[in-house]
Formats: C-alpha cells, sequence, structure tokens
C-alpha cells in the first residue's frame, strides 16, 4: 500500500486524537468517577492505535494498545483511576506526541515505550490479578481451529470497510493428493496478495511454507475484487479441491469480536469496532466544541456540547492565497464594470452590476473569513500545561478559559503561541503563590488563571490575569537601577504603568530563585519584540496583592493592514498607520538645517526632516518648489522624523503582497507592495529604513 | 537522437530570440508598471498579474541594448524559472516553434554585444533564420542586479 499519500491524513488525525485525549484526561482528573470521559479516552486511544498500526507506527501501536488495556479495565469498574494511573497515562501521551513529531519531521515514528508499557502492564496486573487481562496484549497464540483476529486487524478490517473494500474470509482445501502443498499455498496467496491484501492467515504464514498445516488454511483478506473474481482465480490454481468465500461484513466483524475469550480486552475492541459503525459515536470524542469549553470548571458542559461537532475541511493556504488573488482581480473588474455602466447608462445593465457588486461584497467577505481560525486551537495545549506546571511546583491553579472561539488569522495564530506559553508560565511560577503564602493572605489554596480572547474593533484581545501576589513595585525599581537599566533619579518619576513595562526590558527578571520553569535566561523581553513583530502590542496591570493582567492587542490579520496612502506626483505610496504619530503640514521657513542636515520644530524637540522624493528619486515630484509641504511624523523606537510628502489620498486597509524573490535584497526604502482599487500595483514604504 | 524543443519565439532588436515553452508562464500586453526605486535602470518595476506582484524587465536594456519606445506589439513574457518569477519587456512575441537538438549549436564568442553567457544556444530554421536560445538561469541571476546596486550607490 503507499503510504505517503495517507500521512498528512494520519498526522492531522493524531493530533486531534492526541488533543482529545489530553483534553479529557484532565477533565478526568477532575471527575474521576465520570465513566463516560474514560469512554470517550478509550476511544480516542483506539482510533489512534488502529491508525499507528494500519501505517506500521509500531511503538504508538503498542503504547496506545497498554494505553487501552488500563483504560478497559477502568470503565468496566475493575479499576479505579488514582495519582499513579494519571501520571503514567500522561507520560504516555508525552511519548505518543513525541512519536508524532518525530513523525511529522520526517522520522520513522520510534520511541522507547519499554518502560511506560511496563508500567501500563503493572498497573493492569497489580491491580487485577491475572484475570487473563494481559492476554490481550498480544494475539491469542493458544487458540487453534479458527481464526482469532486481535484488535489491529479487527480495526485494519474495520477502515477497510469504511473506505469501500471488501472483506472477505477465505477457506482454501487442497486435495488429499497434493504433493507439493506449499508450493500451491504459495500460489494461492500469490493470487491474493495481486489482488488485494491478507489481514491474516491461519497457519501462519511461516508454518504454511514450512508445509505445517494440514490440507486446508484459512486468511482474512481484504480486497476490491469480486467474490467469483477471486474464487476463478484460487481454482485455477490446480490440486486445489475447494474453496470458501465469506464476505465479511461489520455485522460479522462485531460479532467475530464478541465470540473470543470474554475476559480479554480485544472483546471491547470488537464492540468498539461496531460501535465506530455508528459516526455519530465516532466523531463525538474529536468534537472540537468539547475543547472549547475546556476549562476544568465547566466540564458538564463540555460533556453535552460533544454532538454539535462543526463539519470541517482541511484547505492547504497556498490554494486560500490564489482564491484571494483572484478575487482582488474580480474586484478590479468590477470597478471598471461599474464604470462602463454608469458611461452606457442602460438601466438593465446597471441593475445587473449592481446585483454583481453586493454578491461580491459578500463574497469578499467569506474569502477573508475563511482564513479566520478560532484561537482556540493554540489556547487548547494550556489546560495540560498549566496541571503539570501546578504539579511540579506544588500549587494549586484552575485555568478559566473565555472567548476560545474568538478568531484570529491564521498566520497570527501560528505566531502567538510561543509567547503565550511564557506569559502563562510566567503567571503560574511568579504570579501564584504558594499554598502556603496564599492562606496567610488570606486568600484561597487554589490560585486562577483566566485566559480571555475577545474582538474589539479591528483588533482581537488576549489578556491572561492571575489572582496572585502582584508585580513588587520597589523590587522592580531596584533590579533596574542595578542592571542600569534607568537611573535613581528617572525611577522616582515612574508612573506604576512605567514600572510595570520595565519587567520587558532584555534580560530582566526579579524571580528570586531560579525555578524549573522560568529565570533561564529567557525573559519576558522576547515575548514583547514577538509580540510587536505582530504588529501588536502587550500592557500589564497590576494590583500589589492582588494579581496581575497582561494584556495582548493583536490585528486581525498579518495580510492586510491599515495604511495611508500618499501621492508623490504620478506615483503613490504607502505608509502603514502603525507607525504614524501625525499627519500635518510644514512650512519651507520652518525647516532648518542644522549641522548640514534638516530639522524642524516638532513639539518642542528637533527631529530630522527626510524628503521621500529625493528618497525614491521621484522622477516628476520634488518638494524643493514647495512653501508649505504635507508631512507625516514617524515613529521607530523613540525616535521620530518628519517626512515630506507631496499629498495625501487617504487612508486605507491594504492587503500586503511580497515583492517577490527577484527584488529581494536589492529596494531597502520599500518593504513590499500592495494593489489598489484600481488595479496599479503600490508600493509601501518601510519606516523604519528611512529613521536610521 | 535529436528531440524536439518547443520555444516561445520573440523579437528584440530585429534578431529572434527563444525561450523553452515550459519556463513561461504567460506572455501579456504591456499593462501599467510600478516603478521601483533603487533598482538597476533595466528593472522597469513590478506590474499586477492576476493579484500577485512580480517584477518586469527590460530584456533590451538586460542586455545592454539600446532601450526602445514601447509599441502596439510590445509584450511581457512572465518566466519562471529558479525559483524566480519575471516579466520580460520584448519587442514583439508571437509564434511557438519546436527546434530540433541537433540544430542547436554552442553560441559563438560574441553576438550582437548579448554577452555570450547569457545565450544557451543558436538554432538554425530553414535556410537563413537564426534563433538565439538564452540561458535563463543567468539572464536571472540576481547576483549581478546586486552587483549593479552597490555600483550605483
Amino acid at each position: 500500500m503507499e503510504m505517503n499519500q495517507y500521512m498528512s491524513m494520519f498526522i492531522d488525525e493524531s493530533n486531534d486524537h492526541l488533543q482529545s485525549l489530553n483534553e479529557n484526561m484532565l477533565r478526568l482528573e477532575q471527575q474521576p468517577e465520570d465513566i463516560s470521559i474514560v469512554q470517550i479516552i478509550f476511544r480516542s486511544a483506539h482510533t489512534l492505535k488502529g491508525m499507528s498500526a494500519t501505517m506500521g507506527f509500531e511503538d504508538l501501536a503498542a503504547l496506545t494498545h497498554e494505553m487501552e488495556n488500563v483504560l478497559d479495565l477502568v470503565r468496566n469498574s475493575k479499576l479505579s483511576m488514582n495519582g499513579n494511573i494519571f501520571d503514567t497515562l500522561f507520560k504516555c501521551l508525552d511519548a505518543l506526541e513525541a512519536m508524532v513529531q518525530d513523525i511529522i519531521n520526517g522520522g520513522a515514528g520510534k520511541g522507547d515505550v519499554v518502560d511506560l508499557v511496563e508500567r501500563l502492564k503493572a498497573i493492569v496486573k497489580g491491580d487485577v490479578e491475572g484475570k487473563g487481562a494481559t492476554k490481550g496484549a498480544k494475539a491469542p497464540q493458544a487458540i487453534s481451529a479458527s481464526l482469532v483476529l486481535d484488535q489491529y486487524q479487527l480495526s485494519i478490517l474495520d477502515q477497510s470497510l469504511d473506505s469501500g473494500h471488501k472483506a472477505y474470509y477465505i477457506e482454501v482445501k487442497v486435495r488429499e493428493d497434493c504433493l507439493l502443498k506449499a508450493a500451491r499455498a504459495y500460489m494461492v496467496f500469490d493470487v491474493l496478495e495481486r489482488n488485494g491484501e491478507v489481514i491474516k492467515s491461519f497457519p501462519s504464514v511461516q508454518e504454511i511454507e514450512q508445509e505445517q498445516f494440514d490440507r486446508g488454511f484459512s486468511v482474512y483478506y481484504i480486497s476490491q475484487a469480486e467474490e467469483s473474481l477471486l474464487r476463478d482465480q484460487i481454482s485455477r490454481v490446480s490440486e486445489i479441491e475447494s474453496v470458501v468465500l465469506t464476505l465479511v461484513d461489520r455485522d460479522s466483524l462485531a460479532e467475530l469480536g464478541h465470540s473470543q475469550d470474554s475476559s480479554t480486552p480485544s472483546e471491547e475492541a470488537a464492540s468498539e469496532v461496531a460501535a465506530a459503525a455508528e459516526p455519530a459515536v465516532a466523531i463525538s470524542p474529536t468534537a472540537p466544541s468539547a475543547a472549547t469549553s475546556a476549562a476544568p470548571r465547566t466540564p458538564a458542559a463540555a460533556a453535552s456540547s460533544g454532538n454539535a461537532a462543526p463539519r470541517t475541511i482541511r484547505v492547504d493556504i497556498e490554494r486560500l492565497d490564489s482564491l484571494m488573488n483572484l478575487f482582488s482581480e474580480l474586484l478590479i473588474d468590477r470597478v471598471r464594470l461599474e464604470q462602463l455602466a454608469s458611461e452606457v447608462r442602460r438601466n438593465d445593465l446597471t441593475e445587473t452590476v449592481e446585483h454583481m457588486a453586493r454578491v461580491s461584497a459578500d463574497l469578499q467577505n467569506i474569502v477573508l473569513k475563511l482564513r479566520m481560525v478560532p484561537v482556540e486551537s493554540v489556547f487548547n495545549r494550556f489546560p495540560r500545561m498549566v496541571r503539570d506546571l501546578a504539579k511540579s511546583l506544588d500549587k494549586k491553579v484552575d485555568l478559566v478559559i473565555v472567548g476560545a472561539e474568538t478568531e484570529l488569522d491564521r498566520t497570527v495564530i501560528d505566531e502567538i503561541g510561543d509567547p503565550l506559553v511564557h506569559l502563562i508560565r510566567n503567571a503560574v511560577d511568579h504570579g501564584i503563590e504558594s499554598i502556603a503564602d496564599r492562606v496567610k493572605a488570606g486568600k484561597s489554596e487554589v490560585g486562577t488563571v483566566h485566559l480571555r480572547a475577545y474582538h474589539s474593533g479591528n483588533h482581537v484581545f488576549i489578556e491572561i490575569e492571575e489572582d496572585g501576589k502582584g508585580i513588587n513595585r520597589p523590587k522592580v525599581l531596584e533590579t533596574a537601577i542595578k542592571r542600569g537599566v534607568l537611573s535613581a533619579e528617572e525611577a522616582k518619576n515612574l508612573t506604576d504603568e512605567e514600572t510595570n513595562m520595565l519587567i520587558f526590558a532584555a534580560g530582566f527578571s526579579t524571580a528570586d530563585k531560579v525555578s524549573d520553569v522560568s529565570g533561564r535566561g529567557v525573559g519576558l523581553d522576547v515575548v514583547k519584540s514577538k509580540i510587536s513583530s505582530l504588529g501588536g502590542h502587550v500592557t500589564v496591570h497590576s494590583n500589589w496583592g492582588t494579581g496581575t493582567r497582561f494584556s495582548i492587542q493583536l490585528p486581525l490579520t498579518l495580510s492586510i493592514i491599515a495604511a495611508m496612502l500618499i501621492k508623490l506626483g504620478s506615483e503613490k505610496y504607502a505608509f502603514p498607520l502603525s507607525s504614524i504619530v501625525e499627519t500635518g503640514s510644514v512650512k519651507r521657513s520652518d525647516i532648518r538645517t542644522l549641522h548640514g542636515n534638516r530639522m524642524i520644530d516638532y513639539r518642542n524637540s528637533i527631529i530630522p526632516v527626510v524628503s521621500l522624493a529625493v528618497l525614491v528619486d521621484s522622477p516628476d515630484y520634488s518638494d524643493e518648489e514647495e512653501n508649505e509641504t504635507e508631512m507625516l511624523v514617524i515613529r521607530k523606537g523613540d525616535k521620530l522624523a518628519a517626512i515630506l510628502v507631496d499629498e495625501f489620498i487617504g487612508q486605507s486597509e491594504i492587503v500586503l503582497k511580497p515583492l517577490g524573490k527577484y527584488m529581494a535584497g536589492t529596494v531597502s526604502v520599500v518593504s513590499g507592495a500592495t494593489i489598489l482599487g484600481d488595479g496599479q500595483v503600490a508600493l509601501i514604504v518601510d519606516p523604519n529604513a528611512l529613521i536610521k | 537522437m535529436a528531440e524536439e524543443i518547443k520555444v516561445i519565439v520573440f523579437t528584440l532588436a530585429q534578431e529572434e530570440y527563444g525561450i523553452e515553452v515550459d519556463k513561461v508562464r504567460t506572455i501579456e500586453r504591456m499593462v501599467p508598471i510600478t516603478r521601483v526605486p533603487k533598482t538597476p535602470v533595466f528593472v522597469k518595476g513590478v506590474i499586477n498579474l492576476r493579484g500577485i506582484v512580480i517584477p518586469v524587465i527590460d530584456l533590451r536594456g538586460r542586455f545592454g541594448l539600446v532601450e526602445a519606445e514601447q509599441t502596439e506589439n510590445s509584450r511581457i513574457i512572465i518566466v519562471a524559472a529558479n525559483d524566480l518569477e519575471v516579466g520580460f519587456i520584448v519587442d514583439s512575441a508571437n509564434d511557438v516553434m519546436d527546434v530540433m537538438s541537433d540544430a542547436i549549436e554552442n553560441p559563438p564568442e560574441v553576438l550582437g554585444g548579448i554577452k555570450a553567457k547569457y545565450i544557451s544556444g543558436v538554432a538554425k530554421i530553414g535556410e537563413s533564420r537564426l534563433l538565439i536560445l538564452l540561458n535563463l538561469v543567468e539572464v536571472l541571476s540576481r547576483s549581478e542586479i546586486i552587483q549593479l546596486e552597490q555600483f550605483g550607490e
């Protein structure tokens, strides 16, 4: 079978299942008595196992298989969850994640699972003595006479049925006087393998090869070929006495499972297979909506929302980009059509064009929304992270997530994960006090971290708030002075807000001691620079004794920015609005020359004047001739500069386009391009290149 | 064995040139070009090709020929090679031709002022026609445009 084409599907689905496993394990930890959660976990693990086995990732399959055995005992109330089991299972999830990650990186998905498998086996053995529970680990060997499928094979059969293949149970008998039984058997296998895949044979292939079988052998077989065709081809092998083909359907598959040794986990696997036949049940564990309310506090809501899974498809982001490109073409044609219609002045034409305009406006809305993804995909890794952190720091922490459905552009989503990880670690490690300190301060033992996301205007806000000890202002100032970030004099005049921002300075850490999770030298400055590179910014509010709130403001998307369009003679340029402080005009007489550099007085400070026309060698505009020139005041860090331009066109949302590889490295003033409503390309000026 | 190569034929200063057809994405009529500052003179700027911004160079300028006024026949040939997409302004483009690989000869040392390295071969067609086959990788070489850039500063 050609596996590569299924690889991406496998990876996506494995990630979904791992996520679901993580979430549900967390929920289960909150309510260890809820067997329905165990069921969901079991199903996820089971599917994951089936997929891994099909794809040939044996370590993955082996580990999930053992996990399943443990879970199976739990859901049948033969074993109750305890701290040890939770820890082991979480470790297993980590190992699974590592293996899937390895597969994503092109590896073979190998992992050292022996230890974990032993631990799982010990759990199974330790709590229910023997009881045949270990039997499930391997396909039972002792059973002769009939064919027994183990769980891997059952799930393979099940999945083949799903994908429209036929499954057969085939019994072949060779004639009594047959001389070379093994050779005949080989020929039958040859026929079979040409048309499909043998899942399991009895006796085993080795035994058949060594002629260690009586007169007949039987196989489970998957194929797309028709029954009659197979029968014909097999019968054509000489010295075959009889061929019996039985079509295996879902029901008989389920029965097959049930007919096995009733106390082995394989039985459950079979009923699982039957359950999988009902799509609603099979889908529910992966339902993203269950994750939306992943906050451990509201598990009831999460459990009930499992059925309303949104139906989605995965689309290559490049296809979306080309869709957007084509669409912008359409918009240009629309503008042209509107123009023509107004010239032609025919009623029915005007009406049609107007209708088309409305439809394309709606279409534009949808196309832009296609790139939007709920922040949930980032948030859903945090419950587990906070759990582990709290455990290792010996604290009690509740994570409350609100607004996980808030949507952001895919490109922003991909980038925002790391800064959030950092801030949440910071909140749990530095913010929330130890249990003893919390009790001393009259707070409840359990600290709370709120993670919120919401829309506001053209921005998305993400907030991380905890009810911990707050930022110790005197200490921050002391450290800042010691590190030379600012002088003692300056420190006196800082507002609370400014003081709080100091923690974002490079190499700044007020942690008393280096702990397991922080103090490794990577500071909040990295968080800040990452967020600003996304065009957002971060602020801190803190009250001593009652907690801290980090608030991140992000643009909805990176591919569309707000810009100021300006004219320079016949040419048009765009300035990102985020770097513009002010627009205004300047009189020629106000421009002074200082040491050969042109400067103006701007709000009591002297700032340099830059002529855009000179900078871009404008062919048909020069500010030399103007008495009064329009200007843009732009900012880079704490430096300002006045940029002289010809005329303002106005503010507009523009779609960023790269200039192409050919231009890369040669153009320093221009950071990209955009396509204006009339189809013309306008260049986007890089404000950072204007301020030296 | 002689193989057939399909080439797009275009003219530049009365001479005929060819680019293999699989390197050519489309041929466009002239469209408004947005000038990009601080680039060599032969880089005319960028155009909007169905939503994608593509740089355009004047092939005459690139080869050091005298640049000509654009006419009705002027075309922009969008080529893709070396991971780069670039438009070439040419005097005209109106033919697709099959060239037998055994009709292609190595470029002579000097050919109409165009550096030999830009040429991968010369194909003889019929009795009197010569087709100059371009070596796109060299024509699109970015090191040269960066050199020119530094020279200008």
